[in-house]
């Protein structure tokens, strides 16, 4: 691998010499070394490059698995031809796919195999002394001339005061200097972290989970596998050693814009929870907002979403309370909060009773006569259920917000209802009470053992990419003779590494500043002009 | 349970920051006029060596204060730019408009009582003002007034596309907005997404000069504006610069956009839409970085690798918002 100690000043090296030479007859070994650089070149990793961002393009086209599986269903639904090819490619999965793997895994090893040797050459170059002074200075791409009356030994020992920041070495009747190790240290930083950042993020990936889950106000949740909605662990996480803490949900508060054309948008959510970290520690609290998630054992939780969840009592024909509780209703958009829900009542004494009902928080009638909710808010509460009567179904798994009416009558259909109001079902099978509602939060709980790995990885690439790209490597070197007139004769020259074509500015100051000391020095001495130089043009004005 | 009632909008305020709207593109468009003058029929004239700008190969220089004989060798040739004091005028009048756009934020600020960048119009705005403003200091630091022809062009349009298309009264956040990740985060982007557009539209300049100057030198005229470009080898240098500087920046707003994804969402990175081409964008940039240091791709190539990253930078910002669904949705 060469380093960047080429002497033009302008820096293409970078990478090894590109690959294409290809070995002839070399055998096993041979092949092996060549597949070695070439997978290791700056031309490789350019090329992988793209691959990674062209692959990830179906991942922002197609809906992913990762982001929405609702979604991908969706997509399956509607188009039944092509999703299961697209399906067979990895498409709803590009991330975790294993054409996706192979890019980002070669990318990996390509940046490991090209850092790692390169960080082993710069961490001797870091150390290394200037290199020795070229015979020809005149070829550098910045050279002054003058003459002094100091001494050349003069000369020289004064260059060290000039030249800041810059590592210097004698040589002779010349002093060496390099300055702006820090570019290649900076190089070689970001790529380790970007390899650094890849590891802990494959780490967290297999080591933690994330759960989703539901609580209404004034209910519990503990922070077992039985208590989560939906789990989605990484592959090495053991799901029966779960952090042990437990949370309560003490009150939720959603504020909406009332006025204006953002009427309805949400404003602010708020959760008041108390939670313990484990069995017998104390209980404390935390206001759960959007922004602001509660950090409990290495567990985040973070507020999601939120809904009502209508109160119902609900009384069989003797008149005995025999289901009194707070439904979960799923709302179908958020601009009114229009939710759905399903009350299932199997032990009433008789006959298994099922309701089918809508929450309108703020319901009102629209140009047709529908009733339709107008506000997310809970301006005016109602309910409008349908009863159902018959065989539940309650042996099989089922989901609770679907009522399974195969196998049931229909009873009839409420009048709306208000907070308060009970209707009388229709052939004596009872009553149902609207007796209120709550709201509940669905909350997502997430452990990921990579997040300060990974912010601290991102940190260091972002300080070694401010290096690699700001710091300008440059060399100078001074030679100082004696002249045939008795004068000292003092050649600076001067090399920038990067491209900034602001280097020869500085070249030029630390020449008069270097003048300028020698002539402070030798003032006591005689000045004799020199000759003004032939065939001298102003470059420039600066 | 409370329901609060939004911010009240200051109403002045609102109509003032509309106003500025209008006088900001007016000024541009008449700077624009002006600029493409000075491209078209301006002398050509020598450029001031600066930072970016070599002196002339083999050029011996007498520095003011006697006696020190210099020389310069640089592998470019020297810098020259179509020049007249119509563009002097025109980058007066591109300083008003700069002027006008930072009091149109400020007001606009003041008018809805926060940040002012929360949606898709406000974004573009304010990524004009970067633009701009990346355009006066590339006047000032690089002589490269002769940009202005260039880079009002999008400006223009952008500004166009928000005030026709994206247009929203100043009003409230949605909640997941809420965090002081937000304006650190989109700070970041958008200030480095003017930063790209600079760079991606010098780019682009680059591409006509270095066909000019393949043309010139099979021995063809080559008429207009193309004809009287700056040296291939100084755009790509500014081009260059501006990359320089937005890169880490765009880096940095990534990495703060996945804590705030971290702390709203419970992941600091889900592939979602958004995030997908935040990362794509990322690493064209870098591969653009690393055609510069690999033999053969320099030029035109990495120059293309360059534009195709601020074409990401825009699909990102317009096709994300309105074709794919996605928790960045504030369309
Ligand atoms: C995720 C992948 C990568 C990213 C984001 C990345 C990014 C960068 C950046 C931003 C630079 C600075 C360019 C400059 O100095 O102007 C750079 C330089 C460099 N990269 Fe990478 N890189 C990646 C992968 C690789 C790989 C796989 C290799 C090895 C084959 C590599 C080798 C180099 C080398 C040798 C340089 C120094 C170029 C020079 O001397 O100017 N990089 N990289």
């Amino acid at each position: 691998m060469t380093t960047t100690t080429s002497e033009n000043s302008e820096n293409t090296s970078g990478g090894q010499q590109p690959p294409g030479n290809r070995p002839k007859g070399l055998g096993a070994i041979g092949w092996a070394r060549w597949v070695w650089r070439t997978l290791t070149s700056m031309r490789t990793a350019l090329i992988l490059l793209f691959l990674l961002a062209l692959g990830a393009i179906p991942g922002s086209i197609l809906p992913q698995n990762v982001v929405s599986v609702d979604e991908v269903n969706a997509y399956f639904r509607e188009n039944p031809e092509l999703a299961p090819w697209l399906d067979r490619l990895y498409l709803f999965d590009v991330f975790s796919s294993p054409w996706y793997g192979a890019i980002y895994l070669l990318l990996f090893v390509s940046l490991a195999g090209c850092v790692l040797p390169r960080a082993l050459v710069h961490a001797k170059a870091v150390r290394a002394r200037p290199v020795p002074t070229p015979r020809n200075l005149g070829r550098m791409p910045y050279v002054a001339r003058f003459s002094t009356d100091a001494s050349p030994e003069t000369a020289l020992e004064r260059v060290g005061g000039v030249l800041r920041g810059y590592r210097t070495e004698r040589y002779g009747d010349s002093v060496s200097a390099e300055t702006g190790y820090l570019r290649e240290v900076g190089n070689v930083l970001f790529h380790l972290a970007l390899l650094a950042l890849l590891l802990a993020l494959a780490a967290g990936a297999f080591f933690g989970y994330r759960g989703n889950m539901l609580i209404v106000e004034g209910d519990g949740f503990a922070n077992t596998l039985p208590s989560y909605d939906a789990v989605y662990p990484g592959h090495w996480t053991d799901t029966d050693q779960f952090e042990p803490f437990t949370m309560h949900l003490d009150s939720f508060e959603a504020s909406f814009i009332e006025e204006g054309d953002l009427r309805g948008q949400a404003e602010s959510y708020v959760a008041e929870v108390t939670y313990t970290e484990a069995p017998g520690e104390p209980e404390r609290q935390h206001r759960l907002e959007v922004n602001h998630p509660l950090s409990v054992d290495g567990v985040q939780v973070y507020l999601l979403g939120h809904g009502y969840a209508p109160e119902f009592e609900v009384r069989n024909a003797d008149g005995d309370v025999v289901f009194d509780q707070a439904v979960p209703f799923l709302h179908r958009e958020t601009r009114s909060y229009t939710s759905d829900g399903v009350i299932k009542v199997p032990d009433t004494g008789g006959e298994e009773i099922g309701f089918v009902g809508v929450f309108l928080p703020t319901a009102a009638e629209d140009a047709e006569g529908e009733l339709t909710s107008t506000f997310p808010g809970p301006e005016n509460p109602a309910v409008t259920l349908e009863a159902y009567r018959g065989d539940l179904g309650m042996s099989e798994p089922q989901s609770v917000y679907q009522l399974r009416t195969t196998g049931m009558e229909e009873l009839g259909e409420s009048p709306v209802m208000a907070v308060g109001d009970t209707w009388e079902l229709p052939e004596e099978a009872g009553s149902v009470t609207f007796k209120g509602y709550k709201q509940y939060a669905t909350l997502q709980s997430n452990r990921d053992g990579a997040r300060l790995p990974a912010l601290g990885a991102a940190t260091t690439a972002v300080a070694g990419l401010l290096l690699t790209l700001f710091v300008r490597p440059r060399r100078v070197w001074v030679r100082a003779t004696r002249g045939a007139d008795g004068r000292t004769r003092v050649e600076l020259a001067g090399l920038g590494k990067t491209e900034a074509a602001g280097d020869n500015s500085e070249f030029h100051e630390i020449t008069k500043q270097l003048a300028g000391r020698l002539r402070s020095e030798s003032d006591d001495n005689p000045r004799t002009p020199s000759d003004p130089p032939e065939s001298t043009t102003r470059g420039s004005d600066r | 349970m409370t329901y609060t009632l939004a911010g009240p909008v200051d109403e002045t305020m609102a109509s003032a920051s509309d106003t500025l709207i209008i006088a900001m593109i007016v000024a541009y468009a008449a700077a624009l006029f002006l600029f493409a003058i000075e491209a078209a029929y301006g002398r050509r004239t020598r450029l001031r060596a600066g930072r970016l700008m070599p002196v002339g190969a083999g050029a011996v220089e007498n520095a003011d204060d006697g006696d020190i004989e210099v020389e310069v060798r640089t592998s470019e040739g020297t810098a020259q730019a179509s020049q007249s004091v119509l563009g002097r005028i025109a980058l007066g009048v591109t300083a008003l408009g700069f002027a006008f756009s930072v009091a149109q934020v400020v007001t606009r600020g003041l008018a809805a009582g926060r940040w002012p960048w929360g949606n898709m119009f406000e974004f573009v705005v304010a990524m004009c003002l970067v633009a701009v403003g990346a355009l006066l200091y590339a006047s000032w630091r690089y002589q490269a007034r002769f940009l202005g022809a260039f880079v009002l062009v999008p400006v223009l349009l952008l500004l166009g596309i928000g005030v026709r298309w994206l247009y929203v009264d100043p009003g409230p956040l949605i909640p997941a907005l809420h965090s002081y990740w937000v304006p650190i985060h989109v700070t970041a982007v958008i200030i480095a997404g003017g930063a790209f557009m600079v760079s991606g539209v010098t780019g682009v300049t680059y591409l006509v000069a270095h066909r000019a100057e393949a043309r010139r030198a099979l021995g063809e005229k080559v008429a207009g504006i193309a004809g009287r470009l700056p040296s291939s080898e100084l755009l790509d240098r500014i081009s260059h610069r501006f990359i320089l500087f937005a890169f880490p920046l765009w880096t940095f707003g990534v990495i703060a956009g996945s804590i705030w994804a971290d702390e709203a969402w419970g992941r600091f990175w889900g592939w979602d839409p958004k995030e997908v081409w935040s990362f794509i964008s990322w690493v064209v940039y870098a591969a653009y970085l690393h055609a510069r240091a690999t033999g053969g791709w320099r030029g035109p190539k990495a120059t293309w690798i360059n534009v195709i990253g601020f074409l990401t930078v825009m699909f990102n910002f317009f096709a994300v918002n309105y074709m794919f669904s996605g928790l960045h949705s504030y369309a």
